[in-house]
């Protein structure tokens, strides 16, 4: 099976690589023939008179939100039971374990077997805790992990045809309200209380240490999310997500991360701590805490809670691409509106996966050093990171040339490196020793792990899905025939006689 | 007018809140109920709970939470500036920058005086 895998992989891979090259060899033809196809297709002005937007039209309005608002909804829960599946298969690669392996081929069915089984099981109500605060928190944890992505724009407007013959053209957005970052810190702190009602109503000390420390752990570190969250708006002076998204179309060197890098990184540990992933999980610390404030939970009530885990980790994802990695935007996508959420998903799974790869490779950081790191180091940092780009922009503004702002910021980036890494090379410990252990190292052992390697695999197993399908129908199929069977003199069950039975098996 | 901009996230946050409670009801019609004293007992490691768990916490927690609200209104005071931030020009870079030295002869005083050491 692996063998066959990897010879399909190659045979695909080589089928690839040829087609990306006689792509490239005609991809100016191809592009204008594409690019003709697509318009006429999704973006129909040559044969449709009226377009109607989706503001001008009283039912548009109307329906657009709930429509959009369902199909979001289902289409991220979806997303966030396969993020499951995902954290588990790539920890498991990163630790040269197999992973879910065994519900469907290559576990993709492991999250509905999870729901079912999680549905069905009891839902234990202690008898300490506080009901109705018991049984609200968990929405409390959720909801806002649902409803913060109201305001971001998830790609370029589309047209699309309704029923009554009509074209209207709609936003694939809920709403770009203007204070869209305003909505995204305000409702990001909800969910803070869930925690805090969850750890106060259970009753249990454990779950009341973990929502204290929580708390503590998210309020200190939404600071620097605040402070870093301000360096797009003083980019592009407003305060709108849309706005900011399409102030860093065109080439990817537009993107925000390039004007400010510090602020970039300081966002993207601040969304670590604010969904309190690891090397930040301390509410759910298991060593010290049990489960932190979900210990008392279970069944669909401890799955709301690693639901919103879950769609926290989505949420921040496209959070921080839109604000600094371009969000929808990496090639030109006016040509191809439904190719923006497509590049808004690679980017998101992209981050899922860094998310996962720190999981798998930092450790748990303690209390004491998580609370002075988000004081002390993130704070001031941030703070650095806001003037670099306001004293940047204004002195650019001033003099009206980008020179200016192009020299100021290099010199900030320049004082900054420098500054990082005079500090951290005095901070390092010179007399530590390097481990040079190659015992099990992948180089030496000559283990097949390289990216070629992965590569094929990747690709064989993809290939390999509807073959496992169909073995695991023609086995099913087969299992069922068996039971179906007459009863035979071979197949029936006889009574044991043991001295038949003893002299067979001597005679043997 | 610009209430009607939100309208749209409030049906985001019906939906939500129905789905949240189809959770809620699903699992209480499809799993068991067979509550025991034990079992609905608070865990503690096996152990018989001692005591209530809903106690005073620890004072440097409240620390934190009065810090956090004086530079969590620095962030509020930040964000307008920053929509307006280009159109003051230096006048406005330098108005905040006098705002925010104080706050950080504040936050100077805080690190030496040991608010933020956890120990």
């Amino acid at each position: 099976m692996n063998r066959n895998r990897l010879i399909i992989g190659a045979i695909v891979l080589f089928v690839v690589v040829f087609a990306i090259v006689a792509l490239i060899a005609n991809i100016g033809g191809i592009i204008e023939w594409v690019g003709g196809a697509i318009d006429f297709l999704l973006n129909p002005q040559q044969r449709i008179a009226t377009i109607i937007p989706c503001s001008e039209s009283d039912g548009c309005k109307l329906l657009h939100p709930i429509v959009f608002g369902v199909v979001f909804a289902l289409v991220i829960v979806t997303g966030f039971a396969y993020t499951t599946l995902l954290e588990r298969k790539i920890i498991a690669w990163l630790q040269q374990r197999s992973g879910p392996n065994r519900v469907g081929p290559f576990g993709l069915m492991q999250p509905a077997a999870d729901a079912v089984k999680l549905i069905f099981k009891e839902d234990i109500m202690p008898d300490r805790a506080d009901k109705w605060v018991y049984l609200i928190a968990p929405m409390v944890k959720v909801i806002p992990t649902l409803i913060v992505l109201a305001v971001v724009p998830l790609g370029p407007d589309i047209i699309i045809p309704w029923f009554d013959g009509n074209w209207y053209q709609v936003p694939l957005g809920l709403s770009d309200v203007n204070v869209g970052i305003l909505w995204i810190l305000g409702i990001t702190s909800i969910a803070t209380y869930g925690i805090v009602l969850a750890g106060w109503s259970s009753n249990n000390k454990y779950a009341m240490l973990g929502a204290v420390r929580s708390t503590a752990q998210m309020i200190s570190y939404e600071l620097s999310l605040g402070l870093t969250m301000a360096v797009p708006v003083m980019i592009v002076s407003s305060m709108s997500i849309g706005d900011i998204i399409d102030a860093q179309a065109g080439s990817p060197l537009n993107w925000f991360v390039f004007q400010n890098p510090l602020a970039a990184g300081l966002l993207i540990i601040a969304l670590f701590a604010e969904v309190s992933r690891s090397p930040f999980d301390l509410p759910e610390a298991e060593q010290e805490l049990t489960a932190g404030f979900m210990t008392e939970y279970s069944g669909m009530k401890f799955a709301m809670f690693m639901m919103a885990e879950y769609l926290g980790m989505i949420g921040v994802a496209v959070i921080a691409s839109s604000l600094f990695f371009g969000g929808y935007h990496l090639i030109p996508v006016t040509a191809a509106p439904i190719m923006g959420p497509l590049i808004l998903i690679g980017k998101v799974v992209a981050f899922l996966f860094l998310f996962i790869w720190v999981r798998a490779t930092l450790p748990r950081i303690r209390y004491d050093r998580l609370m002075q790191f988000g004081w002390k180091v993130m704070l001031p940092l941030a703070l650095l990171s806001v003037a670099w780009t306001s004293i940047s922009v204004v002195l650019g503004d001033v003099s009206g040339s980008p020179v200016v702002y192009g020299i100021v910021s290099g010199i900030f980036f320049v004082v900054v490196v420098a500054a990082g890494f005079f500090f951290l090379r005095e901070s390092g410990d010179p007399t530590a020793e390097i481990e040079d252990d190659l015992a099990d190292d992948p180089v030496v052992t000559g283990e097949r792990r390289g990216l070629a390697w992965i590569v094929l695999n990747l690709v064989g197993g993809l290939i390999a899905i509807p073959f496992a399908l169909v073995e695991m129908l023609v086995k099913s199929l087969e299992s069922v025939g068996k039971t179906a069977q007459p009863l035979s003199d071979e197949t029936a069950i006889v009574p044991v006689n043991t001295e038949a039975a003893a002299t067979k098996s001597g005679g043997d | 007018m610009a209430l009607e901009q939100f309208a749209p996230a409030g049906v985001m946050i019906i939906i939500a809140t129905i789905l949240a409670f189809i959770i809620l009801v699903i699992s209480r019609i499809f799993g068991p109920h067979r509550p025991t004293f034990r079992k609905n007992a608070p865990y503690e490691s096996g152990m018989k709970p001692i005591g209530p768990a809903q106690r005073r916490v620890p004072v440097r927690f409240y620390l934190v939470a009065v810090l956090f609200i004086i530079f969590d209104v620095e962030v509020i005071f930040f964000l307008p500036w920053a929509v307006a931030m280009r159109d003051l020009g230096v006048y406005g870079l330098i108005v905040m920058g006098v705002f925010t030295l104080m706050l950080i002869v504040g936050f100077i005083y805080e690190w030496k005086k040991g608010a933020l050491e956890w120990e």
